[in-house]
């Protein structure tokens, strides 16, 4: 779509800085001959312009109120290199079979920002654009990070090679499990729950997001009964094991002390909700960087702002500033179990965590190449409703380097916790070994769980009670260039 | 990765398939044998026995999986095989091929072809040879190794020679590793039976003896034609003239080696053109620079009373 | 006591076939294997003796299982596992690790604490069959 010659830029400077109201195209923040440079920043943003806003126009305001402009014309730009610093517009184009959709590309100057600040970063592009009047609504779907910004980053502390080294766990998925009831339980009985889960198997157990410092168990009882159940699990099986001590606090100092304990106590992970906030994730990724602590990041919050598809964040780009933020593991979605997430945009979240270069791929919801400059890989998580039947399909879908966590798949097995964590491992192992040995898990996975199933008494009473549960309803963020499906 | 078509042998037949006979013509069709016949016509100029011995050997093992289908005594069959002929006559090409043959037929698990000589194999200290060997031979499982002039493993003169320790291992493995690998032992046949009289071990171990003969003149001029097709050239009426002068003549030179010389002789050829339109200048448009000349073929010293004389340029 | 170490201790022990075709996944994938014993199996021992160099450029499980065959035989009291390396860039480390020998009887661990201040403690695991 062509920019209406009657709204391109003013180039004489006396009527472009004439006092009063011009539209954004107009100031500058539209060129469609732009062609980006490579170390600048690219957005992707879906507008919905409201009735009678030009849809070059709403791209236009969306590169202004993201970079340099006001509403009204000020003087004080021509004391600057404006040209420069005025993100452009340069595509705009309908959504396909979204009437009244546009996606607009913006492009930024590396000057905008300040280095390995996301703090930053953010400010800039969710900054103000987001509530703007002559938008019905907006969402930021994809980001391109040059590669000479992403450099100013540190990236994940640990990554996915790192971690497993330390863990000494390759070539399967690493399972995991939150403890449930995730409020209420002592510290004493918290830790029971720990231990049967990983002596049954499960690699990791872990705090619910919202188990901080309650009053029915404060949050140094909770570290001092998951180490011991850590510890001794340890012991019965010779396998490394962890549990992801919840260290989200009120304050980065009690962030601080908590993470400090964990590390006393011998913790190999401990893990903050997404809602601390950029600067604190930066800092706490920084701490975990400095005393060889593996980072799980659990997204507590985003789908009050990725779920809706009109507005709002898709969460691969807070999967692209996570992963520059620094963490090691990160909740990014199942595809069939009970959270949201359509198959194939789970995967371009899963891409976006794993890969050395993220290729563009609309089908998955990638709209740029993202070179990732040997920053470190995100350990995706997939977590939420998601028991052993599934084995097969998240295999199928996810591959080897994903934690799989089934938190009431293990608890709530009828024979107990640890043999619900041995129906997990048994039926996980089983998946692998027989996707290694050529068989067409994704056919074959149900007959596959049977066999194992014939010697594993715990998976045959997990397949009886779950074998038949799934989430089919239809996913609200999906991709707009493919038929959307549901696994399940 | 290709997987073999015709299943691999198991110890009792179905009795349908007993009864009811089986179509040998499928059974051959369906193993791609046909395809790497087809493509060995295309690609190798005459060596008609070769190509008939093959023939045979790839309806044998069509056969002999067929009768295991039926359930008829088969054992697993010994596939070692010797290529005897001078050097260029097509044998390393041919090995190439029969890695495939055995692959599709299921005899070889993967299909690929590791190429050694004695070098290879026999180390240059005590202890050295068999990890040696033994690092050659993993390598080859599932395929098939390619010794070339195997008979230097060989060296009677010099009773603490390595290559004593070589031969044994590969002798235990060709016999108690059948299904792993097959080898096939190339080089001159006279040699080759000498090397047999000293081993007999060998002798008894090898199934297939293929014998590569030397390529007629017409042959190796259809070897060249083919061979500048295959790198945009064309020789030009003279130069085929000469060209057939000088396969002649080249052969009763020492050092012939059949398809190998004419590879040499060509890319000294191609040298040549090139100087050539280089000095000559003008303008060059394709069809000069796709065409041999005779002049090219001419200023080899093959016509100047041989390889052995005096080197001149080229 | 089984120690669950690798990608298939849950399972029961592989036999022969089943180890084969794990490698011969790891070989189709351009990994290189290799093979290592130990009578420590303590999670943080991280180097167990090698036995021979990383077998690089193989095509098929048979030249592996040979010296699987071996290093059992030459070490039948040990713990043998089978290590697969992927020199890709990004992974440049063991991409499938798995365990195909074990004592006939596994020691196990025994798990020692020392009270330091508060309520901490401090947590050592000794092998049993080690020294103390």
């Amino acid at each position: 779509m062509g920019a209406d010659a009657a709204i391109g830029q003013i180039t004489d400077a006396k009527k472009r800085y004439a006092a009063g109201v011009l539209k954004y195209a107009q100031m500058g923040y539209w060129d469609g001959d732009y062609q980006p440079k490579d170390t600048d920043i690219l957005a992707l943003f879906r507008v919905t312009p409201q009735a009678g806003v030009d849809p070059v126009e709403a791209a236009a305001a969306v590169a202004g109120e993201s970079s340099t402009a006001t509403w009204t014309v000020v003087w004080t730009d021509r004391l600057t290199a404006a040209d420069v610093y005025r993100a452009k517009a340069y595509k705009v184009e309908p959504v396909p079979g979204q009437p009244g959709q546009y996606f607009c590309w913006v492009a930024y100057d590396l000057d905008l920002f300040e280095e390995g600040s996301i703090a930053n970063l953010t400010a800039s592009i969710i900054g103000n654009v987001f509530s703007f009047k002559p938008l019905k609504a907006c969402r930021l779907e994809d980001m391109r990070l040059p590669v000479a910004y992403v450099k100013t980053f540190r990236g994940p502390p640990t990554g996915i090679v790192v971690e497993r080294e330390r863990l000494d766990k390759f070539g399967r998925p690493l399972l995991g499990a939150t403890t449930k009831p995730k409020l209420g339980l002592s510290g004493k009985n918290y830790g029971r729950v720990v231990y049967e889960a990983l002596k049954g198997g499960l690699d990791f157990v872990k705090d619910d997001e919202n188990i901080n410092s309650q009053p029915f168990m404060h949050w140094r009882d909770r570290f001092l009964y998951c180490m011991e159940a850590v510890n001794k699990a340890q012991a019965e099986t010779g396998e490394v094991k962890g549990h992801y001590l919840n260290i989200t606090a009120g304050t980065m100092e009690e962030m601080y002390r908590r993470a400090d304990f964990a590390k006393e106590l011998g913790s190999c992970i401990v893990m903050v909700d997404l809602i601390v906030g950029w600067t604190a994730i930066q800092s706490i990724s920084n701490w975990c960087r400095e005393n060889d602590m593996v980072l799980h990041m659990h997204r507590a919050g985003h789908g009050t702002y990725t779920r809706q598809k009109g507005h709002g964040i898709s969460f691969r780009v807070i999967a692209k500033w996570l992963r520059l933020a620094g963490v090691d593991h990160l909740h990014a979605g199942t595809a069939v179990g009970k959270l949201e997430g359509d198959p194939m945009t789970v995967q371009g979240y899963y891409n976006v965590c794993r890969e050395m270069t993220t290729k563009t791929d609309y089908t998955r919801g990638l709209f740029f190449d993202q070179e990732w400059a040997g920053l470190r890989k995100v350990m995706p998580v997939a977590s939420g409703g998601i028991h052993a039947g599934q084995m097969h399909q998240l295999l199928d879908l996810f591959g080897d380097d994903v934690v799989l966590q089934f938190g009431g798949g293990t608890i709530g097995h009828p024979d107990g916790i640890q043999a619900g964590a041995t129906a997990n491992r048994v039926a996980l192992e089983a998946m692998v070994l027989a996707r290694n040995e050529g068989r067409d898990i994704a056919r074959e996975g149900p007959e596959i769980l049977i066999e194992a199933a014939s010697w594993c008494r715990p998976l045959r009473a997990a397949l009886d009670t779950w074998g038949e549960v799934t989430f089919d309803y239809a996913s609200t963020d999906t991709s707009d260039f493919v038929p959307t499906a549901s696994v399940a | 990765m290709s997987t073999a078509i015709l299943p691999a042998p198991t110890a009792a037949a179905p009795a349908g398939v007993a009864q009811a006979g089986l179509d040998l013509g499928a059974l051959f069709t369906q193993s791609e044998v046909p395809q790497f016949l087809a493509e060995l016509e295309r690609d190798l100029i005459g060596l008609e026995p070769v190509k008939r011995r093959i023939r045979e050997i790839a309806a044998h093992l069509v056969v002999g999986r067929a009768r295991e289908m039926v359930g008829l005594i088969c054992g697993a069959p010994t596939l070692h095989m010797t290529f005897t002929g001078n050097p260029g006559t097509g044998k390393t090409t041919v090995a190439l091929k029969m890695a495939g043959i055995l692959h599709r037929l299921g005899y070889v698990r993967r299909g690929h072809l590791v190429s050694v000589t004695r070098d290879d194999l026999v180390g240059q200290y005590i202890g050295h040879t068999a990890p040696k060997t033994k690092d050659i031979l993993k390598k080859a499982m599932g395929g098939v190794l390619f010794i070339d002039e195997a008979y230097y493993l060989y060296r009677p003169e010099n009773e603490r020679d390595y290559g004593q320790e070589a031969i044994e291992i590969l002798l235990q493995v060709m016999e108690n590793q059948r299904d792993d690998l097959v080898v096939i032992l190339a080089g001159y046949q006279d040699r080759m039976d000498r090397f047999f009289e000293s081993n007999p071990g060998f002798r008894s171990r090898i199934a297939h003896h293929i014998d590569f003969p030397d390529y007629a003149d017409d042959e190796l001029v259809r070897i060249a034609k083919a061979m500048a097709e295959g790198a945009d050239y064309a020789f030009a009426p003279e130069a085929e003239a000469a060209l057939a002068d000088y396969v002649r003549r080249r052969r009763s030179q020492p050092n012939f080696a059949n398809a190998r010389s004419i590879r040499n002789a060509f890319d000294r050829m191609r040298l040549r053109q090139s100087l050539r339109l280089f000095e000559t200048g003008g303008a060059v448009d394709r069809a000069r620079l796709a065409t041999i000349g005779a002049e090219d073929v001419r200023a080899s010293r093959v016509f100047a009373g041989g390889i052995d004389a005096p080197a001149a340029p080229g | 006591m089984r120690i669950t170490q690798g990608t298939f201790s849950f399972l029961p022990d592989l036999t022969k076939a089943q180890v084969a075709a794990q490698v011969q996944y790891c070989l189709d994938r351009g990994w290189a294997v290799s093979i290592e014993h130990t009578d420590d199996p303590h999670p943080r021992n991280t180097y167990w003796e090698m036995w021979g160099a990383p077998l690089f450029d193989l095509a098929d499980a048979a030249g592996v299982m040979g010296e699987i065959e071996a290093c059992k035989a030459a070490h039948p009291a040990d713990y043998v596992r089978v290590n697969a390396f992927d020199s890709a860039r990004g992974w440049e480390t063991v991409r499938l690790s798995f365990i195909v020998q074990r004592p006939a009887e596994e020691k196990g661990f025994r798990l020692d604490r020392t009270e330091v201040e508060g309520r901490t403690q401090r947590y050592a695991l000794r092998h049993r069959a080690g020294a103390l």
